[in-house]
């Protein structure tokens, strides 16, 4: 009975989700004012009812009833709690309604959260947000109910939930990262409303941007978090594949990141409106090509989940309404751009055009790689995989290039900065700085390359910029701290953010060229020296897990004989899944150095292959990461935005 | 940025994105086309490079080490149901000089050398492939599978299913009389 209630909550949703779309605009349009004001009420009664929809399918899995389809499919008796609530979304049916969750929690967001917007505008926008529930709403419906039955016959155990996916940083990776895909589609909501109002008051902008960073900032926990999930589970070391999934949340997440920098122009100086729109619309529309891509398997991947076609042409037919329509409204309704004879080439808005410019060739880098396997397909190339080298070679200069620019850009003034300042910054501050830290490095590392030199020549580079900015501000005055306290709010995040963007550039650009990765065999007794640290395989246990059996390795590492962990890798063979065999790493983590110990196979006679890795600086990727993102969250406390009473 | 573009440039990305759509409806709706399908691995490829260990003294094998000789490359494990109906057929065909290797396709060895204990032993050798690469590089759909393999080491056939006597009689047998022949 349950599950068909579940279903029944799942249409009333779709219901008023179609009303949400309907009766709002006929206020605006039919000028039935009084109709406006169902907007937000409405908004509300499709959240509960998705909510509740979602948490009957959560009360499904918790209570073990196999006979609904994804539970037998994707839990299982001996499955612990926590794992029983996160199965939900361990498949495509329940991720998608996770999904639907998500988004209609953002338009709860919205619908609570605008009281100082004129009623119209809040009605267009979550008008908008109602066209996308419904596409969700009947692709769940139509193509992947959750609540599905196999009656009569009833299977007595699930068959579990993937091993993979039996882990905390998975449990959680899923929902940051809808939260920020998905957040996106305020962003294009109210692009899509000031393109139908034809209406560009750079106030839209200002209401856009705290949401768009939210987003972009659950984006970041939610990458970095699957990035962290990949390296430690997977078992291979390796913490970011190209893979197309990981790409598909990656280019919103770049174009976004363009987004997010347009706004800023547009809201502080009121150029790049048509650009700013553009992106708005680019990013939502890159979200759900990745949700197409992810879904449809229309490429492998490992992450994909089951193909079905007429899944695949559901959400194409979706795709080409959502993002053909709003870029053919946008080439019909888009503003005039302004002429560029406001500001100079030395100006920021100059190098936040180049920043733009830069992000969104590194976004279609990343999307034609992507792509191209399919492409080369479908024009008889043969078949193609296009692999890390690829995108290596193309997107490692695009960054440098983006930090260069990064470096001057802020010190910059609006329209236009004076000779002596840019001359200062460009000749003298920077590449001063950039040598200094280089310097530092040829004299302290113990082994030296160019990476190296590289990666703390960007990093002298910025900080040293980052702390001309603060001099230059502070000039007129007497340095304080009391001073520094002066400088608004956004400054500070926005410097935050840049220092999370170099600590994660040096963290990559150090672990890429100096890890050593190493494949040994190892009886019990032997040892091994990889990177200066020991490793001895002490001895082998065979252990039992709630739902698994495992092969246990216990490994000693030191490091001149001073004992520095003792780890335990394992090898899982869960009971119910057909064979299902996971490699569990052990890893002994400190901010500038990974240790990571994994069991390959039995070589016979007690023998085993081991995978040992020493990752440098690997912790600075995530770090950085966690960093733009607490940077992200941080200026949505800006008082700018208080201000205006949009965003408490 | 010089000038005001014309409006038609602003229909640029919308053409774009009309032209991606269609490849893509192309490809969801061409009926064999298959993402999992490497042309390499099919039937009429040679039969690709590993270096796994074998199941029981764990030495290492390799492609060289098993091809040069026309041979039955079966894909089993003890979760598969199927593969357990098939083991008795396996033996018999072992009886008759059938040369079969087998691949322990994404097993625990230790229940894998228990069941060829208890059940009888029909493989040369037992290729273990733990992580499924081999499986993968193959083709494998799922477990049983065999394969059958001629003396240059080129795939000739894939049998997906329980092997029996009646399938065996009527159409597998003279496959492998061919690959003898080859």
């Amino acid at each position: 009975m349950l599950p068909e209630v579940g279903h029944f909550f799942l249409i009333l949703a779709l219901t008023l989700a179609v009303l949400l779309t309907v009766v709002p605009m006929l206020g605006v349009y039919g000028g039935f004012a009084r109709l406006l004001h169902s907007a937000r009420p409405l908004a509300l009664l499709t959240t509960l009812f998705v909510a509740l929809a979602y948490l009957v399918l959560t009360v499904l899995f918790v209570n073990n009833d196999f006979s609904v389809v994804i539970v037998a499919n994707h839990s299982n008796l001996s499955l612990p709690l926590i794992y029983k609530i996160s199965a939900v979304w361990g498949g495509h049916e329940g991720s998608l309604l996770l999904w639907v969750l998500i988004l209609a929690l953002w338009t709860t967001a919205v619908a609570l959260f605008s009281k100082q917007l004129p009623d119209d505008l809040v009605a267009q926008v979550l008008s908008v947000l109602g066209v996308v529930l419904i596409g969700f709403l009947l692709f769940s419906l139509l193509t992947s109910n959750p609540f599905l039955r196999s009656l009569p016959q009833i299977p007595m155990n699930g068959q579990d939930l993937n091993p993979l996916l039996q882990d905390v940083g998975m449990a959680i990776h899923p929902p940051m990262l809808y939260f920020g895909y998905v957040g996106f589609a305020v962003a294009f909501a109210f692009a899509i409303a000031a393109l139908l109002r034809g209406d560009l008051d750079p106030a839209w902008v200002r209401w856009t941007r705290p949401w768009t960073i939210a987003a972009w900032s659950f984006l970041t926990l939610g990458i970095a978090l699957g990035s962290w999930w990949a390296y430690y589970e997977l078992g291979w070391g390796g913490w970011w594949f190209w893979d197309p999934v990981e790409n598909a949340s990656f280019m919103p997440w770049l174009m976004g990141t363009a987004l997010i920098h347009s706004l800023a122009v547009t809201e502080k100086r009121g150029h790049f409106k048509s650009w700013s729109l553009l992106l708005a619309i680019f990013t939502f529309s890159l979200s759900l090509l990745g949700t197409f891509l992810v879904r449809s398997g229309v490429l492998t991947s490992v992450h994909a989940f089951a193909a079905d076609p007429s899944r695949g042409l559901f959400i194409l037919g979706f795709l080409v309404l959502i993002v053909g329509g709003s870029l053919t409204l946008f080439a019909f309704r888009a503003p005039k751009p302004s002429t560029s004879s406001g500001f100079s080439f030395f100006s920021r808005e100059y190098f936040l055009l180049i920043n733009n410019l830069l992000l969104v060739v590194a976004t279609l880098t990343v999307l034609v790689g992507t792509l191209f396997p399919l492409i080369a397909d479908f024009f008889g190339l043969g078949k193609y995989s296009v692999g890390p080298p690829y995108f290596n070679k193309l997107f490692v200069p695009l960054m440098l290039l983006l930090i260069v620019f990064l470096g001057i850009g802020p010190l910059l003034n609006w329209k236009r900065s004076q000779k002596r300042h840019w001359q200062t910054i460009i000749f003298l501050v920077l590449p001063l700085g950039a040598l200094i830290s280089a310097v530092g490095v040829l004299l302290f590392a113990y082994k030296l390359s160019l990476p190296a030199l590289v990666a703390a020549g960007m990093a002298g580079w910025l900080v040293s910029s980052m702390l001309y900015d603060v001099y230059y501000k502070l000039r007129h005055q007497v340095f304080s701290f009391k001073s520094l306290t002066k400088l608004p709010l956004g400054f500070y995040v926005m410097q935050l953010a840049h220092v999370g963007l170099i600590v994660t550039a040096v963290g990559i650009a150090i672990v890429s060229y100096y890890d050593n990765k190493q494949d040994v065999k190892l009886s019990v007794g032997e040892r091994v020296e990889i990177s200066g640290y020991t490793f001895e395989l002490e001895g082998l246990k065979d252990i039992r897990g709630p739902n698994y059996r495992a092969d246990q390795g216990v490994v000693r590492v030191s490091q001149d004989d001073k004992l520095i962990a003792i780890l335990k890798p394992e090898k899982r063979f869960y009971d119910s899944q057909r064979g299902n065999v996971m490699t569990e790493a052990a890893i002994d983590a400190t901010l500038g150095r990974d240790l990571f110990v994994a069991m390959g196979e039995p070589l016979g006679e007690g023998a085993w292959a081991l995978r040992i890795q020493y990752k440098p600086f690997l912790r600075f990727i995530w770090l950085g990461a966690l960093i733009m993102a607490l940077a992200g969250f941080l200026s949505i406390f800006d008082k700018r935005y208080r201000r205006h009473g949009t965003n408490a | 940025m010089a000038q005001t573009p014309k409006r038609w440039l602003l229909l640029l990305p919308a053409c774009f994105f009309a032209l991606l759509a269609g490849v893509f409806f192309n490809v969801l709706t061409t009926e064999e086309y298959d993402p999992h399908h490497v042309p390499s691995a099919t039937v009429g490829g040679t039969f690709p490079e590993f270096s796994l260990p074998a199941l029981g003294d764990g030495q290492l094998l390799t492609r060289d080490t098993i091809i040069g000789k026309p041979l039955l490359v079966n894909v089993w494990a003890t979760w598969c149901i199927s593969c357990r109906v098939e083991h008795g057929f396996l033996n018999k065909l072992a009886a008759e000089g059938v040369p079969i290797v087998g691949v322990n396709y994404k097993d625990d060895p230790t229940a894998a050398s228990k069941w060829l204990e208890d059940l009888g032993d029909p493989y040369t050798q037992v290729i273990v492939d733990q992580d499924g690469t081999l499986g993968l590089d193959l083709g494998v759909y799922g477990a049983p599978e065999t394969y059958f393999v001629d003396g240059k080491g080129v795939i000739q056939h894939k049998f997906t299913g329980v092997l029996t006597v009646d399938l065996w009689d009527t159409e597998l047998k003279a496959i492998y009389a061919s690959l003898l022949g080859h």
